[in-house]
C-alpha cells in the first residue's frame, strides 16, 4: 500500500478524523457516514482507520469491513492525488467510454481501479455521474469533462502527466 | 431601486405567520417579474459547470463590478434542460423581451457587457438566432420557447429550473414557493392532504407508478410515536439525471413537499438519501436546508402552527441497489444495502421499524404544484390511467440532448423527432433504450404508442426512472443487452442466488455470443435463465435484470442469430466478430506482414496482400502500422 503523506502527517489526520468521529458517535447509524469522513479525509479506508471506527461507534469491525466493501465509493487502496474516472453508464457506453479507458490504461500504465505505485494517479470507472448530455465524459477529481473523444482524451492524459509528474518518466513502471 | 446582491441576511428574519410569507412573496415575484434593473443568469447545474458556467459566471461578475454597473445583477440558476447549448446565459429587463445567448465563454461574456449591458444593444450572433431555427411562417426562433425543443413541452416538475436561484430561499418564495405547505398546515387536514394527492391520481416517477396517495394514506393510518418520510435522491440509472437537475435547479420545491408529507402521515423526521456522485446537488440542498431552518419553514412551530419538521441529508455510496426502498433504509441505517422481503411494507415498518414513506425525488417536486391547482388540474394533463407530465433524459445517438418535460401520453415520435431531432449525421434510427438496467428497448413499430405507466409495460420495457437512450445503426444490440447484464452482475448485492449466480451465468453466456463461441443453444438457455431469474429474484433489481436481454431477444432476434450462426456482427461492433480485410489501397510495404504476432498476412513486395482469415486473431496490430489505410474491419 501507498500513502504519499508521512508518518507525522498522517498521526496529525488521524487525530483529527477521531475527533470528527467523536462529533458523530452518539447518532443513529453513522457508520456510513464515519466512512465517508474516512475516505474523503485519507483517500481511502485503510484497516487501522477501519479499527478506530469500530472502536468508536462500537460496532464489530467485521461489519465496518462489510460495509466498506459493500459499496464502491469506499476503497481500501489510497486513491491518486489525480484521481481519473471514467464514466461507463449506458450513454457513455454507447458513444465510446471504453476507448476511453483503454487510452487511459495504456497512458498511465494502471488498469481500472488500480492506483499508480507512486501515489500519483489512480484510475476507475463510474456508473453515470448524470451528466448524459455531454457523453462521454470523464471526471478528474470530481471536476466533470465532456464530449470526449480519443484525441481529446490523449492531450488531458498529458496535460496531467505534465501537471503531477515533475519528471514524466518516473511513471515508467512494468 | 437597485437589486441587492444574493445571500445577504437581513431579509432573512423568521417567517411566523402566513401573512408574513406573502408580504415575502409578493415583493420577490416583483422582482423576478418586473425587474428596476437588469438580471443576468447563468445555467450552472453540472452540465453547465463542466461546459464552462463557473468562469463565465466570474467573467460577468468581474466585469460588472469593474465597470460599477450597480443595476445588474449576476445569478445561478439551475438547469433550463438544452444541455446541447452549454453554458447558457439569459438576460432579463423590464419591458424588454428576454434575451438567450448559448455557448457562452469569458471572452464572449466580456462582448455581452460591452455591447449589451452597457451598449443596449444585443449581440445577436451570440444569442440563440445564430442557429437560425425558423418555425412555419419563417420567423428565427430567439427564445427557448419558441424552438420545436420545448413547443410540446409542459414544465410542472422543471417549472422553475433555469429561472430561480436554487441557492436563494426569496425567489422560491417569490414564485409562489412555501404557498402549498402553507395552504396544507393552516387550512387542511392531514386526512384532507392524504385525499388531495390520491385524487390527484399522481404515481410515483421512480420507476413502478404505485399511487403515490395511497402509499401515503397506508403510512398515515399506522399509530406510531415516530415515523419518516424519505426522499430517494440516489438516481443511480445509467442515463437517467432528471433528479439531479430537479435537485440542482430547485431543492426547496423537494423540501416543501417532504414538509407537506410529513403532515399528511404524521412525520416531524425527513431523511433525503441522495448519491455522493451528485457533490452540487448535495450542496445546494444543504444550504436549501439550512436556509429553510433560518427562515422558518422548517423546524419547529412551522408559519406559527404545531407543526414541526426537520429534514437530514444522507449520502449513498455507489450502490446502485440502493434505489431500492428496503436497501435505501439499510443504508440510512449504516448497514450493507441489502434488499429484503416484502412485507412489511415501509409504510408499516421502515426506517429504524418505524412507518416510512419514501418518494422519488420527481414525485415530490409535483406536490406542491397539485396542492396550489388542485387535483382536478392535474388530471386534466396526461393521460387518464397516468395524470401530468414525465421528465426524460433523452441521451445516445440524439441531436438534441438534455431533460424534456413532456404529458404522459406524448408519443415516442414527437420525443424523438420533434423534440430530439431525430439521429445526428443521417443515422438511421434503430431502437429506444428505456427504463435503464430494468427496463427495454423499443423499436420503430413503438414509436406512435402514448408513453405512459402502463403502455411501457405492456410493450415490454418500463418508464423506470425516464433515461431515454437512442440507438442507431451502429449500435449491436447484443452488445448492448451484455452491457446492462455487466451492469447488474456488477451490482447485485450478493444475497440471494437467482440475482447473484444467475446473471453471472446470463452474462457468460452474452460473452459467448459476442466472442463467437456460442452454439444455437445457448439462445434457449439464455432465455431459460432469464425467464427462472425473472420469477424467483428477491428484490426489483433481480426480477428486471433480464429485462434488457429479454426485449432485445424479442425485436433484434436476427442480431442474435448473426452473431450464434453467421458468426458476423451486423452493426460491426463486437471486435471479436469481424474481419480483418486488405483493400486494392494496399502498396505492398509489407509492413503488416512483419507486425503480424501469427503470420496471417501474406503477399509479394509490392503487391496487394491479403490475410488469412483461418489464421488471424484479430488483434487489430495491422490496421495500426498500415501507412496507407488498406486494411477495414467488416
Amino acid at each position: 500500500m501507498v500513502s504519499h503523506i508521512n508518518s507525522e502527517e498522517r498521526q496529525k489526520e488521524i487525530a483529527a478524523f477521531e475527533r470528527d468521529l467523536e462529533r458523530i458517535k452518539d447518532g443513529r447509524g453513522m457508520l456510513m457516514l464515519a466512512l465517508h469522513l474516512a475516505q474523503n479525509r485519507f483517500g481511502y479506508v485503510p484497516s487501522d482507520v477501519q479499527r478506530i471506527i469500530a472502536d468508536t461507534l462500537k460496532v464489530p469491525l467485521s461489519t465496518v469491513y462489510g460495509v466498506v466493501t459493500f459499496y464502491s465509493r469506499f476503497t481500501l487502496i489510497p486513491r491518486g492525488r489525480c484521481d481519473l474516472s471514467i464514466c461507463t453508464g449506458t450513454t457513455c457506453y454507447i458513444q465510446g467510454a471504453e476507448e476511453l479507458l483503454k487510452e487511459a490504461e495504456e497512458t498511465l500504465g494502471i488498469k481500472d481501479g488500480e492506483t499508480s505505485p507512486d501515489g500519483n494517479f489512480s484510475l476507475s470507472t463510474t456508473r453515470c455521474v448524470g451528466a448524459c448530455s455531454l457523453a462521454p465524459v470523464v471526471t478528474v477529481n470530481g471536476e466533470v469533462h465532456g464530449r470526449m473523444t480519443v484525441q481529446e482524451m490523449k492531450k488531458l492524459l498529458a496535460d496531467l502527466k505534465k501537471q503531477y509528474l515533475s519528471q514524466p518518466e518516473s511513471n515508467e513502471d512494468k | 431601486m437597485t437589486m441587492q446582491p444574493h445571500g445577504t441576511t437581513a431579509e432573512m428574519n423568521r417567517i411566523a405567520t402566513v401573512e408574513e410569507l406573502n408580504l415575502l412573496r409578493d415583493k420577490w415575484k416583483a422582482k423576478l417579474e418586473t425587474p428596476s434593473g437588469i438580471r443576468v443568469v447563468v445555467g450552472m447545474a453540472t452540465c453547465g459547470i463542466s461546459a464552462g458556467a463557473n468562469q463565465v459566471y466570474e467573467a460577468f461578475r468581474n466585469e460588472i463590478k469593474k465597470r460599477g454597473l450597480d443595476h445588474v445583477v449576476v445569478e445561478k440558476v439551475g438547469c433550463i434542460g438544452m444541455c446541447v447549448y452549454e453554458p447558457i446565459v439569459e438576460i432579463f429587463e423590464d419591458g424588454k423581451e428576454k434575451v438567450s445567448y448559448i455557448h457562452i465563454d469569458p471572452e464572449k461574456a466580456g462582448s455581452i457587457v460591452e455591447q449589451h449591458l452597457v451598449g443596449g444593444k444585443p449581440c445577436d450572433e451570440l444569442t440563440l438566432l445564430q442557429l437560425d431555427v425558423k418555425d412555419q411562417s419563417g420567423y428565427v426562433c430567439g427564445k427557448f420557447e419558441d424552438l420545436p425543443f420545448n413547443r410540446k413541452q409542459k414544465r410542472i416538475v422543471l417549472h422553475n429550473c433555469g429561472y430561480i436561484n436554487p441557492e436563494d430561499i426569496r425567489e422560491y418564495i417569490g414564485v409562489d414557493g412555501y404557498q402549498a405547505l402553507a395552504k396544507v398546515i393552516t387550512s387542511m387536514t392531514p386526512e384532507e392532504t392524504v385525499e388531495l394527492i390520491s385524487a390527484s391520481h399522481l404515481r410515483g416517477r421512480g420507476g413502478a407508478g404505485f399511487p403515490t396517495g395511497l402509499k401515503w394514506k397506508f403510512a398515515a393510518r399506522e399509530t406510531s410515536d415516530q415515523k419518516y418520510v424519505i426522499c430517494n435522491a440516489d438516481e443511480g440509472d445509467p442515463g437517467a439525471f432528471m433528479d439531479r437537475s430537479v435537485l440542482e435547479g430547485d431543492p426547496h420545491a423537494v423540501l416543501e413537499a417532504m414538509a407537506i408529507a410529513g403532515y399528511a402521515i404524521g412525520a416531524d423526521q425527513g431523511w433525503i438519501y441522495v448519491r455522493a456522485e451528485y457533490p452540487t446537488a448535495v450542496k445546494r440542498l444543504e444550504l436549501a436546508i439550512r436556509e429553510a431552518k433560518a427562515i422558518g419553514l422548517l423546524g419547529k412551530k412551522i408559519l406559527g402552527t404545531d407543526f414541526n419538521f426537520d429534514i437530514k441529508i444522507r449520502l449513498g455510496a455507489g450502490a446502485f441497489v440502493c434505489g431500492e426502498e428496503t436497501a435505501l433504509i439499510a443504508s440510512i441505517e449504516g448497514k450493507r444495502g441489502m434488499p429484503r422481503n416484502k412485507p412489511p411494507f415501509p409504510a408499516s415498518k421502515g426506517l429504524w421499524g418505524k412507518p416510512t414513506i419514501i418518494n422519488n425525488v420527481e414525485t415530490l417536486a409535483n406536490i406542491p404544484a397539485i396542492i396550489r391547482n388542485g387535483p382536478e388540474w392535474f388530471r386534466s394533463i396526461g393521460t387518464e390511467g397516468s395524470p401530468g407530465t414525465k421528465v426524460f433524459a433523452l441521451g445516445g445517438k440524439i441531436t438534441n440532448t438534455g431533460l424534456v418535460e413532456v404529458p404522459m401520453g406524448t408519443t415516442l415520435r414527437e420525443v424523438i423527432e420533434d423534440i430530439g431531432g431525430g439521429c445526428p449525421n443521417g443515422k438511421k434510427f434503430k431502437a429506444v433504450q428505456t427504463g435503464g438496467p430494468s427496463g427495454g428497448c423499443l423499436t420503430f413499430d413503438a414509436l406512435d404508442v402514448p408513453i405512459d405507466f402502463d403502455q411501457l409495460v405492456a410493450l415490454g420495457s418500463m418508464m423506470g426512472s425516464g433515461g431515454m437512450i437512442v440507438m442507431d445503426e451502429d449500435n449491436c444490440m447484443v452488445d448492448i443487452a451484455r452491457f446492462f447484464l455487466d451492469f447488474t452482475v456488477d451490482e447485485s448485492c450478493g444475497q440471494c442466488v437467482p440475482c447473484r449466480e444467475g446473471t453471472k451465468r446470463m452474462l457468460e453466456i452474452l460473452d459467448k455470443i459476442t466472442s463467437g463461441g456460442a452454439e444455437e443453444k445457448d439462445l434457449d438457455d439464455l432465455y431459460e435463465l432469464a425467464d427462472n431469474i425473472r420469477q424467483t429474484s428477491l428484490c426489483a433489481l433481480g426480477q428486471t435484470a433480464p429485462n434488457p436481454v429479454l426485449s432485445t431477444m424479442e425485436h433484434f432476434i436476427d442480431e442474435y442469430r448473426a452473431h450464434v450462426i453467421d458468426k458476423k456482427c451486423p452493426s460491426k461492433v463486437c471486435k471479436d466478430l469481424l474481419g480483418y480485410y486488405i483493400t486494392e489501397a494496399c502498396k505492398g510495404c509489407t509492413k503488416c506482414s512483419r507486425t503480424c504476432p501469427v503470420e496471417a498476412i501474406r503477399g509479394k513486395v509490392k503487391e496487394q496482400h491479403y490475410i488469412d482469415q483461418s489464421v488471424c486473431i484479430r488483434c487489430g496490430s495491422c490496421i495500426d502500422v498500415c501507412p496507407f489505410d488498406a486494411i477495414e474491419r467488416r
